[in-house]
C-alpha cells in the first residue's frame, strides 16, 4: 500500500497524517514533513496514524528522528495507532517517548 | 561542505551500480547511497557477493568481487541503490578443496557474513525452517543508531554485584509469567525487571543471546515425543547478532532495537547486563557438520586443526575456534567492542575460556595474546571480564587463569567445597575458611573480586534439586541418562525427588537457606541461578540444554508456593548490600590495623577464639568480621559473626565478646521458620545471652554486633 503523508500547521500544532506502509523507501518523505514542522517551530507534533498499516525499523527511526529534530520540549502524540504498528513501538521502547491516544482529543492536545 | 567524490558508482553489473569498497569495517555498512560489503579470506581464489530479496529462496543477483576490489586478503565493494531493509546477503567463495591441508572451499554454498549484525532465517523461535532453502542463516545489514538518551554502561564496582544467571526465553515463557509481550522474549523480560529489583540483584548474566539455531541437532525425545532443541544456545551461528527468536519483534527484523531497549531499561533500574559469550566453538560442528560461514570462508584460519586437517575438539562440540590466530583474535575483539559500544553491555562471561589461552595447535600458552589484549583494550576497559576457567580438553585453570589484573573467574572450587560441606562431608573446614574469605589461596594477588562465587549455574542441578536428588535424572534428554555431570556433590535430604514429607521439605528449605546465607556472607562476587530463589526444580535433570519446556521455564506460581524462600533470598541479598564489610576489594589481613580492638577477620569454634582446625572437627565453622575494617577502615559497619553447623544435632557456640559496649543481635537463623529466619537490618532482636548461642542442626546463624 503506497505511503502518503500530509502536514497541517495550526496554532503551534503540527498535524501529520500518515497512510500506508512506512519503510526505508519512504521514510525520507516523512522526515521531510517533520523538518517542515520543526522549521515552523511547532510546539506539538501530532501523528495521525489510523491509516498507517505497517511500520518497519526505518519507520521507527523516523519517529526517533521526529523526537530529536523537534527537541525534548515538544510533545509528540500518536493517534489511533493500529495494533500491528503499536507492537514494535512498544517492544522497542519508543512508547516511553510519546503519548499514545486512541483518538484526537482536543482537550488533551490543545489544552 | 564539499561532497566526497568517492560516493559515486564506477562499475555496473547486471544493472547494479558498484565501486571498490572500504576494507574496514568488515561486514555490511550502510554508507551514502548504498551498502559497503567487506570480507576477509586468505585462501579463497574468488569471492562473489550474493544478494537475496528478504526471505527469498533464490538469489536476486550474484556480483563477483573484481580483482581490483581486493586489497590484500580483503574483498570489499559498495553496491548502490539497494533497499537495506529488504535485502539479505551472503558470499560464495571458491578455493581449494584439500581437507588434509585444512581447506574446505565449496562454491555451491552461500555463506553467512561472520560480521553480520542481523541474521534472518530463524526469525520466530521454533518455527520449522524451510530446509530446502539454500541459505539458512541470512546476513542482513542494519542501522546501528538507537535512541539511548542518557544511558551508558553502569560501571558498578564489581565487589557490589549480585549476579543473576538467567535464560531469556525461560524467564517469561511459562504462561504463569503473564507478560503482555510475546512470552520468552527480550520485551517479556522488561516486564519482569521489577521482580529482579525486588529480589535485589543488580546484574543479570544472560545465557547466550547471540544468534544460534534452536534446530541444530533437534530431535524428538524418545521418552516424551517432544521436540528437543538446541535450547541454551551454546553454539554460535553469528557472533555479532542478537538472537531473532528471542525478540518479540524478530518477525519484523527489529531484534537489535528490542535488545537495546532491554539494556536501556535494565540500566535505568540500576541493573548491569553481562553476556555469556561462546568463542570456543561455532555451530558448524566437525568435518561432518554444516556450512554456515567460517568453514567455507577460510577454514584453516578460523579453526584449530589437527595435522591431518581434522578439527580439534577442546570444546566437546566438534570444533574449536582458532582464537589465537591474529585474524580470529581481531574478530573476537571487534565483536566485544561492538557489544560494549553499540549495546552498552557491562561485561562478558567467557564460556570454556581456557580454550582462549591455547595456541593454534591447542597447547596452553603462558602469555595468551587474546586474553592480554582483552584485558587492556581501551573500549572494554570498564567491562567485567569473567572466565569459565576450564575447557572440555582437560585444561583446568581455576586460580591460575591468565588474568592480567582484570579477569575474574567462575570459582568452581567454591561451588564444590560449599556443596560438600553443607552436605556433611568431612575434611573441609580449612578449605571452607579459604572459600568464605574470597579464596586467598587461589587469588592471593588478585583479591577476592577475582572469585565469582556460586553454588549452582545452568550446568548442573538447580539449588532445590541439589538438596532433593542424590543422582541425576536426565532420561528426558534421550541419552539413557548418560549425559550430564556425575560429580554433583548433592544430597537428597532423605528421599529421592518429590515428597510430601513435611520434615524433608523443611530440611530442604533450610539447606537452601544455608547455601544462600553462606554465599552472601562470603567475600567475592555472588552469583545465583534463575529460579533458585523460589525453589525451581528440573526434576533432577542436571543437563537441560535441550528442554524447551517446564524443566527450564520459570514457573511464576513458585513465588507463592515457596514464598518463604523468596523472602529469604530478598532479605539475605539485602543483608549483603547493607553491610559493606562483606564486599571487599582486598583480602583480609588477619590483623587489627584500624585499632578497633579485634582483627578484620577471626575464626572461632564452639569456643570463642578457639577455631578447631583438627580432624576432630568436621562440621563447624565460625568467623567474625570487624565492621570497623570495612573497605579498609574507610567505612564503619556492624561487626558480623557467622556460625555454621553441618552436624545432625544442635550445637552451642561460645560468642566472642565485643569491644566498645557493642552487643550481639540475631540477623539470620536458618533453623527458624519464616519470618523469624531473617530480620530486616535495624530490627534484629538483641540476644538475651551474649555469651553463647545455639545453632540448630544443619543450620547457619548470622549475628550483627552494634
Amino acid at each position: 500500500m503506497a505511503f502518503e503523508s500530509s502536514l497541517v500547521l495550526e496554532n503551534g500544532i503540527a498535524k501529520i497524517t500518515l497512510v500506508g506502509e512506512l519503510d526505508a523507501s519512504v521514510a525520507p518523505q516523512f522526515q521531510e514533513k517533520i523538518k517542515e514542522a520543526a522549521d515552523a517551530h511547532a510546539q506539538k507534533l501530532v501523528l495521525m496514524m489510523e491509516g498507517l498499516v505497517y511500520m518497519s525499523s526505518a519507520g521507527l527511526r523516523a519517529l526517533v528522528y521526529a523526537k530529536q529534530k523537534m527537541g525534548a520540549q515538544v510533545k509528540i502524540y500518536l493517534i489511533a495507532t493500529q495494533d500491528q504498528v503499536v507492537e514494535p513501538i512498544k517492544q522497542t521502547g519508543f512508547h516511553y517517548s510519546v503519548i499514545m491516544l486512541p483518538s484526537y482529543d482536543a482537550s488533551v492536545i490543545e489544552g | 561542505m564539499v561532497e566526497r567524490i568517492d560516493v559515486y558508482p564506477t562499475h555496473i553489473h547486471e544493472g547494479y551500480k558498484l565501486r571498490p569498497g572500504q576494507t574496514l569495517p568488515f561486514g555490511a555498512s550502510i554508507v551514502p547511497g548504498g551498502i559497503n560489503f567487506s570480507i576477509f579470506s586468505s585462501h579463497a581464489t574468488t569471492c562473489i557477493l550474493v544478494l537475496f530479496e528478504k526471505d527469498a529462496d533464490k538469489p536476486l543477483v550474484e556480483i563477483p568481487f573484481l580483482e581490483e576490489f581486493r586489497i590484500g586478503n580483503v574483498y570489499s565493494m559498495t553496491v548502490f541503490d539497494i533497499d537495506y531493509e529488504n535485502i539479505e546477503y551472503g558470499f560464495r567463495m571458491d578455493g581449494p578443496w584439500d581437507p588434509k591441508n585444512g581447506h574446505r572451499f565449496d562454491k555451491t554454498k552461500v555463506l553467512m557474513d561472520p560480521y553480520a549484525k542481523v541474521i534472518g532465517g530463524r526469525d520466530v523461535w521454533g518455527t520449522n525452517p524451510d530446509w530446502d532453502n539454500v541459505y539458512q542463516h541470512r546476513s542482513r545489514p542494519v542501522l546501528n543508531d538507537f535512541d539511548w538518551e542518557h544511558d551508558k554502561p553502569l560501571e558498578l564496582p564489581i565487589e557490589d554485584l549480585v549476579i543473576y544467571e538467567m535464560h531469556v526465553r525461560s524467564f517469561t515463557r511459562h504462561e504463569s509469567s503473564k507478560v503482555e509481550a510475546t512470552p520468552g522474549t527480550f520485551a517479556g523480560m522488561i516486564e519482569k525487571i521489577p521482580y529482579l529489583k525486588e529480589l535485589g540483584v543488580n546484574c543479570v548474566e544472560l545465557l547466550p543471546i547471540y544468534e544460534f539455531d534452536e534446530f541444530e541437532d533437534s530431535r524428538r525425545s524418545p521418552i516424551t515425543g517432544e521436540m528437543l532443541f538446541q535450547y541454551w544456545g551454546y553454539s554460535t551461528v553469528g557472533f555479532f547478532a542478537p538472537k531473532a527468536g528471542y525478540a518479540a519483534t524478530g518477525k519484523y527484523g527489529m531484534q537489535v532495537d528490542e535488545f537495546k531497549n532491554l539494556v536501556k531499561e535494565l540500566h535505568a533500574n540500576g541493573i548491569e547486563i553481562i553476556l555469556d559469550v561462546v568463542f570456543n566453538h561455532t555451530a558448524e560442528g566437525n568435518e561432518n557438520g554444516q556450512y554456515v560461514s567460517f568453514r567455507g570462508i577460510d577454514n584453516k584460519i578460523y579453526y584449530m586443526l589437527t595435522p591431518d586437517g581434522y578439527y580439534f575438539n577442546f570444546s566437546g562440540t566438534g570444533n574449536t575456534l582458532n582464537c589465537n590466530h591474529p585474524v580470529v583474535r581481531n574478530m573476537v575483539l571487534d565483536c566485544l567492542r561492538y557489544w560494549a559500544a553499540e549495546y552498552h553491555i557491562d561485561g562478558f562471561r567467557f564460556d570454556l575460556a581456557a580454550i582462549l589461552g591455547r595456541d593454534q595447535n591447542g597447547a596452553p600458552l603462558s602469555n595468551p595474546p587474546l586474553l592480554e589484549q582483552l584485558a587492556h583494550d581501551p573500549i572494554l576497559a570498564k567491562c567485567k571480564l569473567i572466565a569459565e576457567a576450564w575447557d572440555a580438553g582437560g585444561l583446568y585453570q581455576v586460580g591460575v587463569f591468565p588474568a592480567y589484573g582484570r579477569w575474574a573467574e567462575w570459582n568452581g572450587k567454591y561451588r564444590d567445597a560449599l556443596r560438600k560441606f553443607i552436605k556433611g562431608e568431612e575434611n573441609l573446614i580449612g578449605e571452607m575458611a579459604s572459600r568464605v574469605q574470597g579464596s586467598p589461596d587461589l587469588y592471593a594477588t588478585r583479591g577476592p573480586t577475582a572469585s565469582i562465587n556460586f553454588i549452582t549455574a545452568h550446568d548442573g542441578f538447580t539449588l532445590m534439586d541439589l538438596v532433593s536428588y542424590n543422582g541425576k535424572h536426565n532420561e528426558a534428554n534421550g541419552w539413557n541418562n548418560t549425559d550430564g555431570a556425575n560429580d554433583n556433590d548433592s544430597w537428597n535430604s532423605g528421599w529421592e525427588g518429590d515428597t510430601t514429607d513435611p520434615g524433608i521439605i523443611q530440611l530442604r528449605h533450610r539447606q537452601v537457606k544455608n547455601f544462600a546465607t553462606i554465599l552472601m556472607v562470603s567475600q567475592g562476587i555472588p552469583m545465583i541461578l534463575m529460579g533458585d530463589e523460589v525453589g525451581r526444580s528440573q526434576n533432577g535433570n542436571n543437563n537441560t540444554y535441550c528442554q524447551d519446556n517446564l524443566l527450564n521455564w520459570f514457573d511464576w506460581s513458585l513465588l507463592d508456593k515457596n514464598a518463604d524462600l523468596l523472602k529469604f533470598f530478598q532479605k539475605v541479598i539485602n543483608f549483603r548490600q547493607t553491610h559493606a564489610v562483606l564486599r571487599s576489594r582486598t583480602h583480609y589481613r588477619h590483623a587489627d590495623y584500624v585499632g578497633s580492638g579485634i582483627p578484620d577477620i577471626s575464626f572461632h569454634g564452639t569456643q570463642a577464639w578457639q577455631p578447631d582446625w583438627s580432624a576432630n572437627n568436621q562440621h563447624t565453622l565460625a568467623f567474625m568480621l570487624s565492621g570497623d575494617h570495612a573497605k579498609g577502615g574507610k567505612v564503619h559497619d556492624d561487626h558480623i559473626y557467622v556460625a555454621i553447623n553441618t552436624y545432625w544435632d544442635a550445637l552451642s557456640f561460645g560468642l566472642p565478646q565485643l569491644p566498645h559496649g557493642r552487643r550481639w543481635h540475631m540477623a539470620i537463623n536458618t533453623s527458624m521458620p519464616t519470618p523469624e529466619d531473617i530480620w530486616q537490618p535495624g530490627s534484629e532482636p538483641l540476644l538475651g545471652d551474649q555469651h553463647t548461642v545455639w545453632v540448630g542442626n544443619r543450620s547457619v546463624i548470622v549475628l550483627v554486633g552494634r
